[in-house]
């Protein structure tokens, strides 16, 4: 481990603050009142103070030693976004154990490999749902000793010894105090900052979960430097509504929350998070491209469904916001007419536009994890929510680049904040090397060996170049790139992502490697189409109707062309255009293991599942049967049959 | 109280000898049904058997012609609709009957209403006692909403929800009146395999948290083997079977009721 731990990685913390647990405790100390954590619950917005954080972990840390917990030992945590869970974190890394968390929609084949490969002894989880998985686990990993569980509903006939309640739990840390006066303390004291914070497994793409380890140093540094790098302050309000076992909710809920000392909120349910976006109104915000799509899409429905003057309004001022965004995006001058129009587009658009969505406060905004669509990108910075590009991942502790205020462009993830070094590889890959390098894969030495190589830079697996500013540009996975059967370049991500700025479209998957041109299976947005076949009169019974109207392959079609279109203007890309497609008879789901729970597409698994309608794509037929498996939220499986049209594009 | 519903088996409804009869049709045929406390009994049978007919005898929208029928020990055959509600009975309804122009939230409010005292006056100025009063009454609605997840249409107006969702904000009008025996009449019909999970783990749900003892009819045959303590059929009027679900599942007479074995 030694390796890679250079100049900037070995800076000394205070041994008083080298851990989250003694940090919170600090925050406790220095900022009693205020609010570390708000949770909506009944309705009302409950607020948990940096006191009651750092009491409430304290309980559950007893609790767990009470239970003989031990150093080093791992805590499985599932569950949505809670404060309950947030201080099961803190109450494992205050013991020196490691929480391990887990997607909550995670199937339970998933969660018993992360159980078994991270050989827990505690689960902390929500409620029943949760217990109800890991109760099967539990008879495949007999290492599970106990489950402890929030929310008590339905649990009242469950009658397993080793099942008990959070609040059991701190009824017994209060008890075991009173036998172990100052045991807490003496273990908090204990922490380094070189121990293992976390385990974070990655919802891999390829393969088996990889658990990445992250010490408190390495997630400590980085969400201290990115912080001071972006301004972020104590009085900062974050919406902790991404999955918990994801690195970045980490990160921006737990790790820069504390070390930082602003205000984490988590919604009432993840039905409910635009709603609580709009109670909260973050000043701090993150999302994945998706989501940012998503609202986009909610807002150009809505647009649809108003009365003309008020639509024609709207667009007049979105149009000019977005031309203006545009110059400033290419330092182009913007006209003084349009400038004047501004102000008074802010008051009857923007303005009650941003408010409606909850971002009225934002400040910064991020964006990760796949490219963004520019004219997503460019609808929120024109509306006047700062949004901005970050480039980072779980083995690196989140942040390499962000884009600075006053330095945005379109295409750049932005440049490396302090500390972080970047190097392009002679393959063109991207490698870095930071403080917040993890320490290794757990269990996994040959992963480990394959991702860290010399002198600490580990690879990043994406192809990229520093363009003249020194800002970072992300073109695909390293490995995605390739070429057609007549060596012409070809990067599928890149076409499946201009794809994906449609609102129509939701997923596409691009197939060319080595074949004679390319071809796309595609899912149509079911909310977006929806709502235009409405306005169309066609009528559809579902997803599977829906895709394959003659209308709908045709409105497709517009689409496809249209990225075709603008793949002219790339002398290097221009050659890998679309010749064919078919709107795939199913969504792409995570269940059946089409995607990734962070809905990343699997490509070969897909390569595989729908080999017969691939092999259509390069045959000369107009329409295929296909029959697809597909599995229920309850784990039982079925079969869906369908006949899927398949359409030539011009190119 | 307590004590002596532990001493005596007494259960929390009686019908005996209920006879309903609309003109010549003999609805009813002198049905007679228990229903223990913290129990859930399922009442199924072919179309026209008498089901819905026999809760609304329960729930005093009918009045049998003859036949008794007693709750928690006490004769109650002929109170009107609104006095079975104070009593402690709640329902929902076959085609959903929800106020749709008025909130989810409004309308599980209306389920507090038996529960509210207080001044128009007092009301109408929202101060002092009447004030305590409503936040107390949101309070236990809110506990409603979370348990049975629909914080996310709080403030919908219900007649544009799912008929799903209508049937789970019905549920919910129901539970906040607090009642002892909640009458479910057909509360998974017209649902996808998926809604109907969700229903069934709520009504067990109810069961357990609330110990509400639960009438229900239902014609999904796996949703009544599974959460039901007991099933009792009915057939053109008259109960043919009662008892443990494996049990019904077995008993000839249901089988031909069900398929169809001719009444001469």
């Amino acid at each position: 481990m030694d390796a890679h731990s250079h100049g900037a990685a070995s800076q000394a913390l205070d041994p008083e603050r080298d851990t989250f647990p003694k940090l919170v405790r600090l925050n406790a100390e220095r900022r009693p009142r205020k609010i570390a954590i708000r949770e909506k619950d009944y309705g009302i917005w409950q607020s948990y103070t940096w006191r009651d954080y750092y009491e409430q972990a304290r309980l559950i840390a007893l609790g767990l030693a009470s239970l003989g917990f031990r150093r080093g030992d791992r805590v499985v945590i599932v569950g949505d976004n809670r404060p309950q869970l947030y201080w099961a974190v803190m109450a494992t890394q205050a013991l020196g154990g490691v929480p391990v968390p887990v997607y909550q929609d995670a199937v339970e084949k998933e969660m018993e490999y992360v159980v078994e490969h991270a050989e827990a002894r505690f689960a902390v989880v929500e409620d029943q749902e949760q217990v109800d998985k890991l109760l099967l686990v539990r008879r495949a990993c007999p290492r599970l000793e106990r489950i402890v569980y929030d929310d008590a509903r339905g649990m009242r006939a469950y009658s397993e010894p080793f099942l008990l309640s959070l609040a059991e739990l701190q009824e017994a840390g209060k008890k075991f105090e009173v036998g172990h006066p100052g045991y807490f303390d003496a273990e908090l004291a204990k922490g380094r900052a070189d121990d293992v914070a976390i385990i974070c497994y990655t919802s891999g793409t390829t393969g088996t979960p990889k658990g990445a380890l992250l010490t408190h140093r390495n997630l400590l540094v980085t969400a201290r430097n990115a912080a001071a790098d972006d301004g972020v302050g104590e009085d900062e309000d974050v919406l902790s509504y991404l999955p918990m076992a994801w690195v970045g909710d980490h990160i921006f809920s737990y790790a820069q929350a504390i070390a930082v000392g602003f205000t984490t909120n988590c919604p009432e349910s993840a039905s409910t998070v635009l709603h609580d976006l709009k109670e909260i109104g973050p000043t701090y915000f993150f999302a994945p491209p998706r989501i940012w799509e998503n609202i986009l899409t909610s807002v150009m429905v809505r647009i649809e469904d108003c009365a003309w003057p008020k639509r024609r309004l709207v667009q007049l001022f979105l149009g000019l916001a977005q031309e203006i965004e545009r110059a400033r995006l290419a330092r182009r001058p913007v006209s003084a007419w349009r400038r004047l129009l501004y102000p008074l587009g802010r008051l009857l658009v923007y303005g009650p536009l941003r408010d409606n969505l909850g971002m009225r406060r934002v400040r910064r905004a991020y964006t990760a994890g796949e490219a963004i669509g520019p004219e997503i990108f460019v609808f929120f910075r024109a509306l006047g929510v700062n949004v901005k590009q970050i480039y980072g991942m779980t083995e690196a502790s989140v942040f390499l680049t962000i884009q600075r205020d006053g330095d945005v462009r379109l295409g750049t993830v932005g440049a490396p904040i302090r500390d972080v070094e970047l190097r392009i590889s002679k393959d063109g890959e991207v490698l870095y090397r930071s403080p917040g390098v993890f320490g290794g894969y757990y269990r996994n030495d040959q992963a480990t060996r394959e991702t860290i190589v010399e002198d600490g830079w580990v690879r990043s697996g994406d192809a990229g170049f520093m363009d003249g500013d020194g800002h970072l540009v992300i073109i695909d996975r390293a490995k995605d790139v390739t070429r057609l059967a007549d060596g012409t370049l070809f990067a599928p991500k890149y076409l499946e992502n201009k794809l994906k700025f449609s609102p129509f479209i939701k997923e596409a998957v691009c197939i060319g490697q080595a074949r004679p041109y390319v071809t796309a299976l595609i899912n149509i947005d079911l909310t977006a189409v929806g709502n235009w076949a409405e306005r169309r009169n066609i009528a559809y019974t579902s997803y599977t109707d829906l895709a394959q109207k003659p209308e709908v392959y045709e409105l497709i079609t517009q689409e496809v062309t249209r990225v075709n279109l603008s793949l002219t203007e790339d002398t290097v890309l221009r050659g890998a255009q679309i010749r064919r497609f078919l709107i795939l008879h199913k969504e792409l789901d995570p269940d059946d293991e089409e995607i990734t729970r962070t809905r990343k597409v699997r490509r070969g698994y897909i390569a595989e599942k729908y080999v017969a309608l691939i092999e259509a794509l390069y045959g000369d037929r107009d329409h295929v049967e296909v029959e697809a498996k597909v599995t229920y939220e309850d784990g039982r499986t079925g079969t869906l049959r369908a006949d899927v049209r398949i359409r030539e594009v011009a190119v | 109280m307590s004590a002596l519903s532990q001493a005596g088996p007494r259960p929390l409804l009686e019908v005996q000898g209920v006879s309903v009869r609309f003109g010549a049709l003999l609805a009813l045929n002198r049905v007679s049904l228990q229903i223990g406390r913290g129990e859930i009994v399922a009442i199924i049978g072919p179309n026209g058997a008498g089901k819905t007919t026999l809760l609304n005898v329960i729930s005093g929208f009918y009045h049998p012609y003859e036949g008794r029928i007693a709750f928690e020990g006490r004769e109650r055959t002929r109170l009107a609709p609104p006095d079975v509600a104070a009593l402690g009975i709640a329902r929902t309804f076959q085609n959903v009957a929800l106020f749709k122009g008025m909130t989810v939230l409004d309308n599980i409010m209306t389920g507090r209403l038996l529960k509210m005292r207080g001044s128009f006056l007092l009301e109408a100025v929202y101060w002092g006692p009447a004030r305590r009063q409503e936040l107390e009454h949101r309070a236990f609605v809110e506990r409603i909403i979370d348990f049975l997840e629909i914080q996310a249409i709080r403030k919908t107006p219900a007649g544009r929800l799912p008929y799903g969702l209508q049937k789970r904000v019905e549920l919910a009008r129901a539970l906040a009146a607090e009642p002892t025996l909640l009458l479910l009449d057909e509360p998974m019909a017209g649902m996808n395999v998926e809604e109907k999970e969700d229903m069934c783990r709520f009504v067990l749900d109810v069961n357990s948290e609330f110990d509400t003892t639960i009438a229900l009819i239902e014609h999904d045959m796996g949703v009544v083997m599974d959460i039901s303590d007991r099933v009792a059929v009915l057939d053109y009027g008259q109960k043919i079977a009662d008892g443990p679900p494996e049990q019904v599942r077995k008993d000839q007479g249901v089988l031909d009721a069900y398929l169809g074995v001719s009444h001469e």
